[in-house]
């Protein structure tokens, strides 16, 4: 009987359930106009953990801010940079510290003007510290008194922005900051509705209450499903809107993602499966192009043996780079021998073609035996090389293990703890040698530096140091480039520090530049471009 | 009978509460915290965020917000990971998708499985039992994480009967049920048909079958009368643990058809150390597994005459 009952139960919670979700299935059978609308479909990755421009801080959050927000600038698909969005011009003033910012015309989705004001209320909901955004260092970083308030040590009046008048809105920098306007772009610089935000509440990211002032508006998001976005009629560039919806999937599984690719269920898969890039190489529809990140290894450097500099000189000149990008990542990745990716004006500091790697080799067998532990004799044997669960970390790892157990005679071992257990191990200079990772957060040097000072220079801590890599003169360098104007002069500054960084100490042993990998026929959608922010704004999107 | 529901029930709630709570501390004993990244947030941004969601608090003083949150609003809290909703909707928005596929596998896997099991008994060591069971050491041994892309390479890619995947208020409806269903029930329809076949067997044996025998019953009615309920018993035991371990959601077969189940919230909430879902996964699980042990436990008592509670 019980059974019986239960079997009753159950049935009914799904009939309800699902004819309850009848409605939300109402917008695509309405979809069927005449005219077949033209729809994008992304495999978007993990789930979205919210909407709220000041609450986000993933990339596949990220994509989906880029069709519903629009800061002062917007990204430029082919470069990827900084253009006017809601502001149409800027005036650089008071010795580039003070930008004036001059608004066009526009309106949010339900009609509401977008003033100055709200502005000035956005950047101050970003930095207040109840909202706790967890990108709120980033506005601190540069505008005036913005830290005092996320600190709590001062209030919003602190803030050194200001609405002149409507259409006029003024910002105050630390300094002359040259990659300013590129990282406005970013979301934590976002414009948000507060007059919705103040009605609703946090119930203002459900689809019947938001508001949003980019290209698209948000139809409906079922949880761990798909989010699609139709059109902003209100939009100020709605004619170079295009796409009649964008659907952002929630794609956990990799496999799964390519399968759906090459079944024509997908439009847009932002990554391709290690086991699959052989499969993909020759395809018109792989794109692959660098992108502003670095995989190294990081090494305590104030851990015996590695405090030694020609230990770490060693240990870097043992690994054959070529391999690891051609045999194991297979994306067209980049060997690196320097920190900083390749940039505008700021080429990389070591160039991979000056290596030759039988000749490496014999350097570092030379300069391990001058620190004391010929061809590996000595060499400490508790050794463990850290990283966190993954294929290719695995695959990389086992590698280096055998690079330097052949060239240099050292023996290691390896250790793989899942994310937030390797996290904290880092933080806690418990390692040897990690697995490290950084995807810059703007297009300049700056990004990808400026996080290996040492405690005196930061606040007392060792941040994101964790290697403790420590030198009076970077730290002095790399504050003295804060200070500086764009141009040569302040990148040959940036440049000295990395010297420094990697020439002399070589307090991180970088592996490779990242690429992006993205399936995508642009024989059929055109406006997408492969670029080095790997940032694509579904705006300019359309089937050709 | 009544005394000993009563008496279960309080055991159930108190099973409950130390499960709970045991978890509550667990968890937080686990490494690393919610708010952890590659970027070292500043130390006022991290305190910001550890102050909006009371992590600064004193451990003592959560629990004892959270169990007064759990006992009196039935609020799971807020998740530490998704921002723009609560525990208790992330829940109430996946769990029936994972009981749904949970309900179908299991009735198919029960059917199949008991149907093929006694099929197998009464062919014993001919070749249908030899097929059956050769079919069952597949399902136990070969993993969902293999069974699932086969399907999907076989079905979706190469013949093209199938979407590789999705759910079925999307846009391809209810055939997307049919990869995840079939993978999913394969290992439970492989256990209960060799159990199945293990008690048939037992009970055929048994000196009341051969009484039936005696009496001149026909066959039909010794199977399905007789054999069937004494022998469904170790089914019925298996079925109460299975049908929890089923209901919250195999996330393997929700990460390789998209099925917008609970599983991978309990695995995801793990690794993110999102702790109030986490924990809210874990109640659910609980309060299925209790109760649907304690269902059996009375299935038991119509089954099986020698079984009371009186």
């Amino acid at each position: 009987m019980k059974k019986v009952l239960l079997f009753v139960l159950i049935t009914a919670t799904m009939v309800s359930f699902y004819s309850c979700n009848k409605s939300s299935e109402a917008p695509e059978a309405k979809a069927a106009t005449p005219k077949e609308p033209v729809e994008f479909i992304i495999n978007n990755g993990a789930e979205p953990e919210s909407l709220d421009p000041n609450k986000i801080e993933g990339v596949p959050e990220h994509r989906i801010y880029m069709a519903l927000f629009e800061g002062l600038v917007a990204y430029d698909p082919k470069s990827g940079r900084a253009v006017p969005g809601m502001a149409e011009s800027w005036d650089i003033t008071n010795g580039g510290k003070t930008y004036t910012f001059h608004l066009r015309d526009a309106v949010w989705s339900d009609g509401v003007k977008i003033t100055a004001q709200t502005f000035v209320d956005s950047w101050l909901r970003e930095c207040n510290p109840e909202t706790a955004s967890p990108y709120s260092w980033f506005p601190a970083m540069f505008i005036e008194g913005a830290d005092a308030y996320v600190n709590g040590e001062a209030g919003p009046e602190a803030v050194n922005i200001k609405a002149v008048d409507d259409k006029t809105f003024q910002i105050n920098l630390v300094g002359p900051l040259p990659y300013v306007i590129d990282a406005l772009a970013h979301y934590a610089f976002a414009v948000v509705p507060i007059h919705a935000i103040e009605k609703y509440g946090d119930d203002w990211i459900k689809p019947e209450n938001f508001v949003s002032n980019g290209p698209f508006v948000l139809e409906e998001w079922l949880p761990r499903q798909q989010l699609s976005v139709v059109p902003n009629e209100k939009y100020w560039d709605r004619k170079s809107v295009k796409l009649d919806r964008v659907i952002y999937l929630s794609n956990d599984d990799n496999n799964t993602a390519h399968n759906m690719y090459l079944n024509g269920e997908a439009d847009w898969n932002v990554t391709v499966p290690l086991d699959q890039m052989d499969a993909v190489q020759d395809e018109p529809w792989y794109v692959n192009a660098p992108y502003l990140g670095t995989y190294y290894y990081i090494i305590e450097n104030k851990t015996a043996p590695f405090d030694d500099v020609r230990v770490r000189k060693a240990l870097t000149l043992a690994i054959d780079r070529e391999t690891i990008v051609k045999k194991i990542t297979k994306g067209g990745q980049i060997p690196a021998y320097s920190m900083v990716p390749d940039m505008d004006g700021y080429p990389v500091l070591d160039d991979p073609k000056s290596h030759n790697f039988a000749k490496d080799v014999e350097t570092a067998k030379k300069l391990l035996a001058d620190a004391g532990y010929a061809g590996g004799a000595g060499f400490p044997d508790d050794v463990v090389i850290l990283y966190n669960t993954s294929e290719a970390h695995k695959k990389i790892a086992e590698f280096i293990q055998e690079q330097w157990k052949q060239n240099l005679g050292i023996n290691v071992t390896l250790q793989n703890m899942e994310w937030a257990t390797y996290l904290q191990q880092r933080r806690e200079h418990n390692f040897t040698v990690a697995r490290a990772g950084w995807i810059g957060d703007y297009p300049d040097p700056n990004t990808f530096l400026d996080m290996f000072l040492a405690p005196e220079s930061l606040d007392g801590a060792w941040g994101g140091n964790d290697g403790r890599y420590d030198n009076p003169k970077y730290d002095a360098l790399i504050e003295k480039a804060a200070t500086m104007e764009a141009g040569a002069a302040r990148f040959s500054t940036l440049k000295e520090a990395e010297k420094y960084f990697i020439t002399e100490d070589q307090g991180v042993l970088p592996i490779y530049f990242y690429t992006s990998n993205n399936l995508i026929d642009m024989d059929k959608w055109g406006g997408w471009y492969p670029n080095v922010m790997d940032n694509h704004p579904p705006k300019t999107i359309y089937l050709k | 009978m009544k005394r000993y529901l009563l008496k279960s029930f309080l055991g159930m709630i108190l099973t409950l509460f130390i499960t709970i709570t045991l978890t509550f501390f667990i968890v937080r004993a686990a490494p690393g915290g919610p708010f952890d990244r590659e970027r070292v947030l500043p130390p006022a941004v991290q305190a910001n965020i550890e102050a909006k969601y009371h992590l600064n608090d004193p451990l003592i003083k959560q629990y004892i917000d959270y169990m007064t949150d759990i006992i009196f609003r039935f609020d799971l809290g807020d998740s530490f990971t998704y921002n723009d909703h609560d525990v208790n909707y992330y829940i109430a928005t996946s769990l029936p998708h994972s009981m749904l596929l949970g309900f179908i596998s299991l009735t198919l896997a029960t059917v199949m499985g008991v149907g093929v099991g006694i099929i197998s008994a009464l062919k014993q060591n001919r070749w249908p039992d030899y097929t059956a069971m050769s079919v069952a050491v597949i399902g136990i041994s070969v993993p969902l994480f293999v069974i699932g892309p086969l399907l999907m390479y076989v079905l979706a890619l190469k013949l093209k009967w199938l979407p590789t995947s999705g759910w079925i208020n999307g846009r391809n409806g209810w055939v997307t049920l049919i990869m995840p269903v079939i993978t999913l029930s394969f290992p439970y329809f492989a256990r209960i048909a060799r159990l199945g076949r293990a008690s048939v067997l037992e009970v055929l044996k048994s000196d009341y079958i051969r009484t039936a025998r005696a009496k001149g019953l026909s066959s039909a009615v010794i199977v399905f009368k007789h054999v069937l309920k004494g022998s469904l018993l170790p089914v019925v035991s298996y079925l109460g643990p299975a049908f929890a371990a089923i209901m919250t959601g195999s996330v393997v077969v929700e990460q390789i058809f998209r099925v917008p189940g609970m599983g991978t919230y309990f695995v995801k909430s793990a690794l993110n150390r999102d702790y109030t879902l986490l924990m809210g996964a874990m109640i659910v699980y609980s309060i299925i597994l209790i109760v649907m042990n304690f269902l059996v436990d009375v299935l038991y008592s119509v089954l099986d005459p020698r079984v009371s509670y009186e």
